[in-house]
């Protein structure tokens, strides 16, 4: 095989996958030439650089060993807490919240990375809980906190997107770790009797707005209704095969809201058309079956949960994301992975895939039968 | 039984839900796919129409307005190149600030900021609101480059409605505007909300608005959100509207209204071959050219506070008794009765009717019909009405053209009285008497008449033929049923006319100064008040009209002419004169001209002139505290009604012999009725010259 002529580290890449990522991102950047008003510069450029420098932190990841991120997990979590206090703390107002934590050069948004650390510390946590211990309700309350805190934290920005998000991979997490279905049932059924009261008493105005607006979005088409309205038109007018490259009008003329970060499916489906979206779906489905195939693959609880967790933190963006441009879920500020022009999303991801390759590493290296 | 939780139990489960995780996954997977394959391919077309629609906007360019041309093809009214700056309201992001940015950079002054708020205020929010045109490059420049930060002001280059003799043509013509609510509602035309367009507001110009207006011009765009023009897509030009092309001679028209002067007045000309009408005005009057701009309020004020009544088209709505100016008239309506012209009258001085004697303007002594003319003597027409009835007089006058109504386009007329017996039952449920005859028969009275009536009046008298007046070239009227008046009737009347001018008649002074050239004419003055209320009156008010009517050459007449001059006081000293030098404006314009200038330097300069600097002083004095300007139905209502604010004159009392100021005597009359209501100068019968 041709493997044996290729060193060792590289060899042991998952060279399917990351090759499909890099197309994307070729893609993406495509994309965002375009919305760049045919230039690299301000957001083709960044992107593909950004994409290089976080797969080789991804690459980096991938040889952390099961121990030292077993041992990290706990003390990442609390750090990032504590960013995230600080954030509530300093931080300043931008876009509608407080984000951001001005770190000398670097601008963090401890709640991104907030993503990965619950699926880490969940699946740490879960890894070290006794098995008969799993069904009994008092061993919720651990995981309870860990989820709660930094979703009431993030809420406070205030950031429904983020927080939906913690909320969501930590119940895959908690799924995946064997808890009993009928609690996820019970769980659902309380959430559709709290829906009406969080939507009444919970959400501020704009966001109130936003799902009134997905249920009836031609109730406002020029308020609160302008962004589904626009994206779907850049949709659908894109047609089969789209517009071509660079002829966007929805988004070079300015119609198509965000049209670089959370509506660049939009503005791909309209210069590429539905064979564009498709090559998107397509590569999204490889990355996630890689995902699941590298957590069923996984030899210890721990990286089984982690994988899963990590995919599934992918599959969140990836899903809301592409719903919400659609006209299938409200509008909610999460980007679509790898293709949003924004550094946060793209580090968030590219975590869950250094992850996942570090997880597919020891799976290789131990290659033991199971922990039965 | 109870589920047992192991290691290895979890382990399975894990796989269980990892495949049902992922299924879910790719279920949502294919969810997305096929609705986006539903957006993009079965709802391709109506997505793909909405992004055009997004995309390309369609603004429509306001078509060229056709031009309204004289006989000779000179313009009445045409357009100019223009750059102008309108705002659509509902744009404007902060209506305050960027008015008084805008009141900045054009310069305005108080009063016109003001004017520009208030149709702010008024218009409907898609309705543009015009700020200023005729702009220079400078002042526009200035405007279109701070357009960022001024949304909904809208800078442009167009054409407006220009009238080159202004204030001369307002009447006739009529003048544009900005469309109304009312307007837009009635035609649905999204062109009347386009900025810059103008439709007719009055005369001609709204009567042939259709034909006028062209087909506009379209633009296709694209545009950014934010309303930022990309780039042109494609232009399609508009066509300007038809021209119409009128019977007027744009110079004597222009010369007539510069010749009225100070005066209130009205002139009208008539071809007497054809009945085409060459002058018809109406001054002072308001200025077409500033009224296309919306009416501001300094200008409404003026108009208002004048009372020569600029509103009103008095050629056409103005009525008054036309005193002598009907013995003509009457001479012939006595001949066809079978008066002969050589039968002669004495007059004493005066005509005793029963009890009463009405009294003439001097002892004429022994005259025939030709003489009565010239002299202008009552007494003659007193005696010869007393025999052959008013009755037998008021349908020559029909037929000569008063109290008609005439088919002009643009031109809203009234039509006047002439009263007969059965007019007088049905109106007043009274007997005709002796007296209502004798006045009527000197113009007095209930007869009330326009000046356009008495022009088509004496081009009748003039050819003697039926003339229909029209106003549109090349499209005379057929003339009416043949006059039942011989040749030879119409050569006395003529002859009496001719004797009023150039012998020893009432406008002796008025004699055309052109070699070979003679005019005929008779003059009018009729009485406005009596004399117990003329304290309560203005000095100008108090004055009678003066009236005079004519026709030249008197051998073969070419042009009639009729002459209301209000409160001019005798008809040859003020209407007379303006006639002569209208009627030699026809045959020796350069004189004409050369004597209009010198006496235009003594008045203060062209009407125009006259009515800038006039504004200017309203302007310093009153500034924005004027009151608001009247909405287009408030013009509107302001141009076709009468003006009522002299009072209805009682019909008894002590007059003066106008003439010749010497009488006493009461006038005889319709004792205690009322004078007919619709008398806008509150028009008295008595004594005429």
């Amino acid at each position: 095989m041709a493997r044996s002529f290729i060193p060792e580290p590289l060899a042991t890449l998952p060279w399917r996958v990351l090759l499909a990522l890099t197309l994307l991102v070729a893609f993406a950047a495509a994309v965002l030439y375009s919305a760049g008003g045919g230039a690299m510069y301000p957001y083709a450029g960044p992107h593909v650089m950004r994409f290089a420098l976080f797969m080789l932190m991804a690459v980096a990841i991938s040889y952390a060993p099961p121990e030292l991120v077993r041992w990290a997990a706990y003390p990442l979590y609390g750090a990032l807490i504590v960013l995230l206090v600080l954030v509530e703390a300093l931080g300043h107002i931008s876009g509608g919240g407080q984000r951001w934590l001005a770190l000398g050069p670097l601008v963090l948004q401890p709640s991104e990375l907030m993503k990965p650390a619950v699926v880490l510390v969940l699946a740490s946590f879960y890894n070290t809980l006794p098995a008969g211990m799993v069904s009994n309700w008092r061993s919720l309350i651990p995981p309870a906190l860990l989820i709660g805190v930094p979703m009431a934290l993030v809420l406070l920005q205030p950031d429904l997107g983020t927080a939906l998000a913690v909320a969501f991979v930590g119940a895959i997490v908690m799924y995946l770790a064997g808890l009993p279905v009928k609690w996820f049932l019970g769980a659902g059924a309380a959430g559709i009797i709290a829906a009406p009261l969080a939507y009444f008493f919970v959400l501020h105005d704009y966001q109130r707005e936003r799902v009134t607006t997905f249920i009836n979005p031609a109730s406002d088409p020029l308020g609160t209704g302008y962004h589904i309205t626009q994206s779907q038109i850049a949709i659908g007018s894109g047609g089969i095969l789209g517009k071509g490259f660079g002829n966007g009008s929805q988004s070079h003329l300015a119609y198509l809201p965000e049209a670089h970060t959370d509506f660049v499916f939009a503005t791909m489906a309209e210069e590429w058309g539905l064979i564009g979206g498709l090559f998107v779906l397509l590569v999204f489905g490889v990355v996630l079956r890689w995902g699941w195939n590298v957590a069923r693959r996984s030899p210890d609880r721990f990286s089984c949960l982690l994988a899963g967790g990590m995919t599934a933190t992918i599959f969140f963006y990836v899903a809301i994301n592409m719903m919400m441009v659609m006209g299938l879920a409200p509008v909610v500020g999460i980007p679509l992975p790898f293709l949003s022009y924004g550094g946060s999303s793209m580090m968030t991801n590219m975590i869950c895939v250094g992850s996942l390759m570090m997880v597919e590493r020891w799976s290789r290296k131990i290659r033991s039968p199971g922990l039965s | 039984m109870k589920q047992k939780f192991t290691a290895s139990s979890l382990r399975q489960s894990f796989d269980r839900r990892t495949f049902v995780v992922g299924a879910i996954q790719g279920g949502i997977g294919l969810l997305l796919a096929a609705r986006m394959g539903y957006i993009a391919v079965a709802e391709n077309a109506k997505y793909a129409m909405e992004s055009e629609s997004n995309r390309v906007n369609l603004s429509l360019i306001p078509p060229r307005r056709g031009w309204i041309l004289d006989r000779n093809g000179a313009p009445l009214a045409s357009n100019k190149a223009d750059f102008r700056v309108d705002i659509i309201p509902e744009r404007l992001a902060d209506k305050v600030g960027e008015v008084n940015a805008l009141a900045g950079l054009l310069k305005f002054t108080p009063d016109k900021t003001q004017d520009l708020r208030d149709r702010l205020a008024q218009a409907a929010r898609f309705q543009p609101v015009q700020v200023a045109d005729g702009l220079d490059y400078d002042t526009f420049a200035a405007v279109s480059v701070r357009l960022p930060y001024m949304p909904g002001v809208i800078p442009q280059r167009g054409f407006s409605r220009y009238y080159p003799s202004g204030p001369s043509v307002g009447h006739l013509i009529g003048y544009v505007g900005a469309a109304t609510k009312e307007e837009f509602d009635k035609e649905k035309n999204p062109l009347l909300v386009t900025p810059g367009f103008k439709l007719g507001k009055d005369g001609l110009e709204k009567q042939y608005e259709q034909t006028l207006r062209g087909i506009p011009g379209a633009r296709r765009v694209e545009v950014t959100a934010s309303g930022r023009i990309v780039r042109d897509l494609d232009t399609r030009e508009d066509v300007q509207g038809q021209s119409i092309k009128l019977t007027i001679d744009a110079a004597l028209q222009d010369y007539a209204a510069r010749r009225i002067g100070l005066q209130s007045a009205a002139v009208v000309v008539i071809d007497c071959h054809d009945g085409g009408i060459l002058a018809m005005t109406s001054m002072p009057c308001f200025d077409p050219n500033t009224f296309a701009n919306g009416i501001g309020r300094i200008e409404w004020k003026m108009l208002n506070e004048d009372d020569h009544i600029p509103l009103l088209n008095k050629a056409v709505r103005g009525l008054y008794p036309p005193g002598s100016t009907v013995k003509p008239l009457a001479s012939l309506a006595l001949q066809i009765h079978g008066v002969s012209p050589d039968e002669k009258v004495n007059c004493p001085g005066g005509f005793q009717l029963g009890s009463r004697f009405f009294r003439c303007d001097a002892r004429h002594g022994v005259l025939d019909m030709r003489g009565a003319i010239e002299h202008s003597c009552n007494t003659y027409f007193w005696t010869m009405v007393h025999r052959v009835g008013y009755d037998a007089i008021a349908p020559v006058a029909k037929e000569l053209g008063l109290g008609q109504e005439f088919d002009l386009p643009g031109v809203n007329q009234r039509y006047g009285t002439i009263p007969d017996s059965a007019w007088k039952m049905r109106r007043y449920k009274q007997q005709w008497s002796e007296a209502d005859g004798l006045n009527a028969v000197i113009g007095q009275g209930y007869v009330l008449v326009s000046p356009l009536q008495l022009a088509v009046m004496v081009s009748r008298i003039a050819s003697g033929r039926n003339l229909v007046p029209s106003l549109l070239f090349g499209k005379p009227r057929q003339p009416g049923p043949t006059l039942p008046m011989s040749p030879e009737q119409f050569g006395v009347t003529r002859d009496g006319m001719f004797r009023v001018v150039n012998q020893s008649g009432t406008a002796a002074g008025s004699k055309l100064e052109i070699p070979g050239i003679t005019m005929s004419g008779k003059t009018g003055t009729a009485q406005v008040v009596k004399l117990t209320s003329r304290g309560a009156v203005s000095e100008w008010k108090a004055r009678d009209h003066s009236l005079f009517i004519c026709f030249a050459p008197s051998e073969a007449p070419r042009y009639a002419m009729a002459v209301v001059v209000e409160h001019g006081g005798f008809g040859a000293s003020a209407a007379a004169p303006i006639a002569r030098d209208v009627m030699t404006c026809l045959f020796d314009p350069t004189k004409a001209w050369a004597d209009l200038l010198a006496m235009e330097k003594t008045w203060g300069g062209t009407p125009a002139e006259r009515m800038a600097a006039k504004y200017k002083a309203f302007a310093a004095q009153y500034g924005a505290s004027a009151p608001t300007a009247a909405s287009d139905a408030a013009v509107q209502a302001a141009m076709t009604q009468p003006a009522t604010t002299e009072p209805a004159a009682a019909t008894t009392g002590v007059i003066t012999d106008v003439e010749r100021g010497e009488g006493t005597q009461a006038s005889p009359g319709p004792a205690e009725t009322s004078p007919p209501p619709s008398a806008r100068p509150g028009a008295q019968e008595s004594s005429a010259q």
